[in-house]
């Protein structure tokens, strides 16, 4: 793994959001899709976000992996203020430290598996990439389907492609919304020993899910209601 | 990203999009080819009208009676003769007019011309021998009459091969004109029509001759009177010479009321110069009407794939590229586009250069700058709407650009 900043090295919390809003709309139609939210993530921790539909997980989410900006409120990504990153920065610290698999996967549509999960890499120095990809199509069983298209794929082996995509990259922190959600209860198991064996090295992952069992496989389960943020006693 | 993965990149992308791309490259194609084929046409009709002009003889001059004060003529030219013998031999003095290379003056009527085996009705001239040199005409066989031959009111002839031909005589035969028989002594070379009349059908006798047997009319008058500079250069001026000639024999002192009216064949190639830039207006306004709907359809085509392809630039944002990377990727793409179209269009413009004068008998010139001009604009469009809408999208934050609609 790459040498990390050193703050990041002495804090070990790899997120802390403090007061974090997130407002969709402007008057009667606003949406505090994400509302006052603090939370610290240590490295190497295992996260379950869960929580009702529409209650602002995956838009948490976004903006824990820098894909989204917050309205209000501070975001720490290992230290450093992410609302003072410039865009190379962002751009950085997406393809290097965060791997992301997106609700609706988000495949791009003309291109292969294999292309699809080799695009991280394309925006790094990085070598053997076909072979690299090949190897993450191969962790999440699809080496049968490497040439397919999505169009080509079941959802289930497309959301694969998408987790192939995360962790293609090696990245230090997974941020997963419904890794599982399309996948049967065998594939489901499959995906999340990859999941804890990724963690058991190291990375920490950030995942959202509505089936408690896949949340008794993390260390630390959150719940989200209307944009709030409680922590959940394990049941 | 290094330039070449940028491209390698593009090219998928390209690839990827078979249609869209092709649709593209065919809008550029055809706005390019349009314009060098319609701009091409435009050139050779505007040379061919220069030519024929230039074919005019362009240091010519021809006086009429009548003046101009306005476009109808005061008076009614041809019926108040003022131009008389005594003008003609005026102007022939090299003294007075040093840049008039050659007078004739000209009276006409329309005559039926009878042959041994036919007969054919034409305009006939009457003139002297410095209708020839004003003309701009040669002989193709034969000679044409004399000064002598004028002053003897002798009865001979010069026809136009057109007419030679329809009444079937030569060099040596005989016509009758107004029951008089005349010698043909010769025989002009074909001129080629050049426009509402047809030069090569008329018959030229001696001004004595035919003002006693053709026209009637006093034998000291005139209808025209023909006039050639020694060149085109000095055109401008024997016109002021003749001018000022004639207004002093006709005791004229204010040149607003001249009796005579000096018209030339650059007045006439002036007129269809202006002919012929409007038309090259009209030919460069469909070309650009055709670059313009060509420009149309690749900016449509590109702004139809503007909400996938600003999802498309979410993603690979989210994936780590940056803006620079993503501006790169899609200026490739469209600058690939714009070079391949622009590159085809050139090719089927050219093409077509070859074609359509063999297949429509029209003929087509080709000239560099309107083919550099559309292949500029054609690309530019292409590479502005290519890369604007991904310039925007590159802003965005990665989901805001995957939520695009
Ligand atoms: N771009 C947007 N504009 C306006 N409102 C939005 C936007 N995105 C999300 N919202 C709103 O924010 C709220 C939270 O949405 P979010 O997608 O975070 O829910 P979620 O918890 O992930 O739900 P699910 O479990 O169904 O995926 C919803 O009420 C949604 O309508
Ligand atoms: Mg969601």
């Amino acid at each position: 793994m790459a040498a990390r900043a050193a703050p990041a090295e002495m804090t070990a919390e790899i997120i802390r959001l403090v007061d974090v809003s997130k407002v969709y709309g402007t008057g009667d139609a606003t949406v505090r899709a994400v509302d006052a939210v603090t939370l610290s993530v240590n490295e190497g921790d295992f996260l379950a976000v869960m929580g009702p539909s529409g209650s602002g997980k995956s838009t948490l989410m976004h903006i824990l992996g820098c894909l989204d900006v917050p309205t209000t409120g501070e975001y720490r990504f290992a230290g450093e203020d992410v609302s003072r990153m410039d865009e190379r920065e962002l751009a950085s610290i997406r393809n290097r430290r965060i791997g992301f698999v997106f609700q609706q996967f988000h495949l791009l549509s003309s291109m292969s598996a294999w292309r699809n999960v080799e695009l991280p890499l394309l925006y790094r120095a990085a070598r053997d990439r076909k072979q690299t990809a090949l190897n993450a199509l191969a962790q999440v069983g699809l080496s049968n389907r490497v040439d397919h298209r999505p169009n080509q794929l079941s959802g289930g082996q497309q959301q694969r492609v998408a987790i192939a995509r995360a962790l293609v990259t090696d990245p230090t922190m997974i941020l997963a919304d419904e890794p599982t959600g399309n996948l049967d209860s065998h594939a489901s198991r499959e995906v999340l020993e990859i999941l804890t064996g990724l963690n058991r090295s190291g990375h920490t992952i950030v995942l959202i899910t509505h089936d408690p069992n896949v949340a008794g496989v993390a260390e630390r389960v959150v719940e989200m209601s209307d944009g709030r943020l409680r922590a959940r006693v394990a049941a | 990203m290094n330039l070449l993965r940028t491209f390698d990149t593009g090219m998928r992308g390209l690839l990827g999009h078979r249609l869209r791309s092709i649709l593209t490259t065919l809008g550029i194609l055809f706005g390019v080819a349009a314009v060098i084929c319609t701009v091409g046409i435009g050139t050779a009709s505007a040379n061919s009208v220069n030519s024929r002009i230039a074919a005019l003889g362009t240091n010519l001059l021809t006086i009429s009676p009548g003046s101009t004060t306005s476009f109808g003529v005061r008076g009614g030219s041809g019926s108040a003769n003022t131009l008389t013998m005594d003008d003609v031999s005026g102007l022939e003095d090299r003294q007075d007019a040093p840049d008039v290379a050659a007078v004739a003056p000209v009276v006409s009527g329309s005559v039926t011309l009878v042959s041994a085996s036919t007969n054919w009705a034409t305009t006939v001239q009457g003139s002297t021998p410095g209708w020839l040199m004003t003309e701009a005409r040669t002989l193709s066989q034969g000679v044409f009459f004399t000064r002598q031959q004028v002053a003897k009111h002798a009865q001979v002839v010069v026809l136009g091969t057109t007419t030679a031909a329809e009444l079937g005589v030569t060099v040596g035969s005989q016509v009758s004109i107004s029951g008089a028989p005349f010698d043909v002594v010769g025989i002009l070379t074909a001129s080629g029509s050049t426009g509402f009349t047809n030069s090569d059908d008329l018959a030229v006798v001696p001004i004595t001759t035919a003002q006693d047997q053709i026209t009637g009319g006093s034998p000291d008058s005139v209808q025209r009177i023909l006039l050639s500079a020694t060149s085109t250069g000095t055109i401008g001026s024997a016109y002021l010479e003749a001018d000022q000639l004639l207004l002093q024999t006709h005791h004229i002192t204010n040149s607003a009321s001249a009796d005579f009216t000096i018209t030339s064949a650059s007045t006439l190639a002036s007129t269809a110069a202006s002919v012929t830039t409007t038309l090259t207006i009209l030919l460069a306004s469909v070309a650009a009407i055709s670059l313009l709907v060509g420009g149309i359809g690749v900016m449509n085509i590109m702004l139809v794939s503007v909400t996938e392809r600003t999802q498309e630039i979410g993603l690979r944002k989210a994936l780590g590229a940056t803006p620079r990377d993503l501006l790169r990727q899609f200026l490739i793409e469209a600058a690939t586009l714009s070079f391949v179209g622009g590159v085809l269009g050139v090719g089927a413009g050219l093409l077509a250069g070859i074609l359509v004068p063999r297949l429509a008998n029209i003929a087509v010139t080709i000239t560099p700058t309107p083919v550099v001009i559309a292949v500029a604009v054609a690309a530019g469009v292409g590479l502005i709407f290519g890369v604007y809408p991904a310039a925007r999208a590159a802003r965005l934050a990665p989901i805001a650009a995957l939520r695009a609609e």
